[in-house]
């Protein structure tokens, strides 16, 4: 709440010329410097229209958005897009373009000097995990769909925006290699802290890439706007719930840690008493809860040894954690849907 | 619901995708070669046929035992090097304002606000193509009266056509994507223009314009009509004499022409073709 929204929405609209229901109807949001905040929805419920009305791609019919605390609507569209990093789905290469020449792309627009501008490409492309060497003179046809994406993120990156705007970058790409994206992206996104509004139809992919997820629904309704976590413990209506699907709470345990519970005292080398069973797993500090809930299912054994950094074990997690995590979990989130109520 | 099946969609269709880009890349591939192969043949039979051209004309004997009416119709200074000159600034010109006219044309019918009205332009652009060319010279004939300046512009009516359609249909099929990710990163319109439509466009816009340069040098032969001149003068005096020498030389020019700018056009074609497309 301290600090200023990086890009704030507020009672944002947009009706299509011809058309008679808003593809965007009254959208107030808020986010934040440094945050991935994913927009997640049906497809056709205005997620891409949300992106275009942020980069002025296309202008709202109603309300006001803010960048940095000014109103984009008072500046230059062109110049306002060199500054934001937007990314498509179809990748949108230049065909008849090296890849070095479409990552240039903005630097040359902004008129850097040359070799600014072969610096740039060459650690771009680094970022990205493409040899600036082998890839550079390459034409984008000689890409895999991978590769094309990369250098879609990379073109975006140009010059260094503080704001990200993805649509679906993933969505056309093969599940194995998605995954890898994912995590790389995920990676930079570690070190390099841009405001990203990431656009997914995939709630699994927006469980793992958002800092937050805005649920939405028909004409960009927010349906429930938090963090995966709480979310998953809580889905404030029917529609959250049947979106994110069956197990929901289970996902949940993914992202709490072993090492952070109150773990029960390891008793003998192996806590299972009928002969003849597995022997109980083991698992490390570091290892989520949904580790656990796995490696006991696999034993069937209603607990797991956890490990410390020298092998010895140090604790047990029990069926009992797990069940409690979750209702703490929920707990918490009700506390706090509670309390916003309340402040209301 | 339908979002879960949504990825197989994509899959299956990126496999599909896959297998359309391996027939395109057979097909390209084979077309290339023949395209390389017919470049490098057509200035062979370009030379061959200007070279049985030279013997025939001198095995005439035009100027010495040549009949008078022969030698006076084919001789080089004072008839067949003129009407050359004529036949070859009259194409020049109308292919010239053809391009001047319809590229421009084309690209501001292809903008967001003006589109609708792409197809109603188009069809006017067409009936130049289909009323008959003899006509269209008289029309013009009326309009303007006699002479190579006519001509120009009844061949500019007649050859906008091919170049305006092309220009529209080589913007049209750039890939929208492309577009959306340059205005996307802040690119003006005229930047993605001039940058990304045109230069992607410029095979289809070449082709058109090749077509309508062979189509100014056929029809230059008719110029004669109304007092343009031209390489049609040589032919319509061998047709009135009775003469087929003279008939035959005006003929393989006119072919010698048409071949060699067809020949350039394709080298063009080739030379201005964007690399990684
Ligand atoms: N250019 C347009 N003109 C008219 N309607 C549009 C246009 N673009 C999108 N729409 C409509 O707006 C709604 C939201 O579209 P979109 O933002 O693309 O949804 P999403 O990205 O969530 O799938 C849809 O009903 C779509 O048909
Ligand atoms: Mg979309």
């Amino acid at each position: 709440m301290a600090v200023e929204p990086k890009i704030r929405l507020d009672h944002v609209s947009k009706v299509y010329p011809g058309t008679d229901t808003p593809a965007v109807s009254e959208l107030t949001l808020d986010i934040d410097p440094g945050e991935i905040l994913v927009l997640v929805g049906p497809s056709g419920c205005g997620k891409s229209t949300t992106l275009r009305l942020i980069n002025r791609m296309i202008e709202p019919t109603g309300g006001r958005i803010y960048l940095d605390g000014d109103d984009v609507t008072d500046v230059n569209p062109d110049q306002l897009r060199r500054r934001i990093g937007y990314v498509i789905q179809q990748i949108g290469l230049f065909p008849h373009q090296t890849i070095a020449e479409n990552v240039a792309t903005v630097p040359k627009m902004l008129k850097w000097e040359k070799k600014k501008i072969s610096a740039r490409v060459d650690e771009l492309l680094d970022m990205v995990g493409l040899d600036p060497r082998v890839y550079g003179g390459r034409y984008p046809k000689e890409l895999s769909g991978g590769q094309a994406q990369r250098v879609g993120v990379a073109r975006a990156l140009g010059a260094d925006p503080s704001i990200m705007l993805m649509d679906e970058p993933f969505g056309a790409i093969d599940p194995i290699t998605r995954e890898s994206l994912q995590n790389e992206f995920l990676r930079l996104q570690d070190e390099l802290r841009k405001t990203i509004v990431f656009v997914t139809h995939d709630i699994d992919e927006a469980i793992k890439m958002g800092d937050r997820i805005a649920i939405l629904g028909k004409q960009s309704v927010v349906h429930q706007a938090d963090t995966p976590e709480r979310i998953l413990a809580y889905p404030v209506d029917d529609f959250v719930r049947s979106f994110i699907g069956a197990g929901t709470a289970m996902k949940g345990l993914a992202f709490e840690r072993v090492g952070d519970l109150d773990l029960a005292p390891f008793d003998g080398p192996n806590g299972n008493g009928e002969s003849g069973a597995e022997p109980t797993g083991t698992i490390t500090a570091d290892a989520t809860l949904y580790e656990a809930l796995e490696e006991m299912l696999r034993t069937a054994d209603g607990k797991t040894i956890v490990l410390d950094d020298s092998g010895e074990p140090a604790g047990v997690v029990e069926l009992s954690h797990l069940s409690d995590a979750l209702r703490t979990a929920q707990d918490e989130a009700r506390r706090h849907y509670d309390e916003l109520e309340a402040a209301s | 619901m339908s979002e879960s099946v949504a990825p197989v969609i994509t899959k299956r269709r990126a496999d599909q995708d896959d297998a359309a880009k391996a027939a395109v890349v057979s097909v390209t591939s084979t077309t290339r070669l023949w395209r390389r192969f017919s470049l490098l043949l057509a200035p062979v039979l370009i030379v061959a046929l200007a070279l049985v051209l030279w013997f025939y004309y001198q095995s005439l004997g035009v100027g010495t035992t040549a009949q008078i009416q022969v030698s006076s119709a084919l001789d080089w200074d004072t008839k067949l090097r003129p009407q050359l000159t004529q036949h070859l600034t009259i194409a020049f010109w109308s292919t010239l304002l053809v391009i001047a006219i319809a590229v421009p044309l084309g690209v501001l019918l292809t903008r967001s606000g003006v589109r609708k009205i792409g197809p109603a332009v188009l069809t006017v652009a067409n009936s130049g193509q289909a009323l008959p060319a003899y006509g269209l010279l008289i029309i013009f004939l009326a309009l303007l009266g006699q002479g190579a300046r006519t001509v120009i512009v009844a061949l500019v009516v007649y050859a906008i056509l091919p170049v305006l359609r092309n220009t529209m249909v080589g913007l049209d099929s750039v890939d929208r994507s492309t577009l959306e990710a340059g205005r996307g990163m802040g690119m003006t319109r005229l930047q993605t223009l001039l940058r990304i439509e045109l230069p992607l466009a410029v095979p289809v816009i070449v082709a058109g314009i090749r077509t309508a340069m062979i189509i100014n040098i056929g029809m230059a032969t008719l110029a004669f009509l109304i007092g343009g001149g031209g390489l049609g003068i040589t032919i319509n005096s061998g047709l009135k004499l009775n003469q087929d020498p003279v008939l035959l030389v005006g003929a393989i020019m006119v072919a010698l022409v048409a071949l060699t700018f067809d020949w350039l056009g394709a080298l063009a074609e080739r030379f201005l073709h964007p690399r990684g497309l």
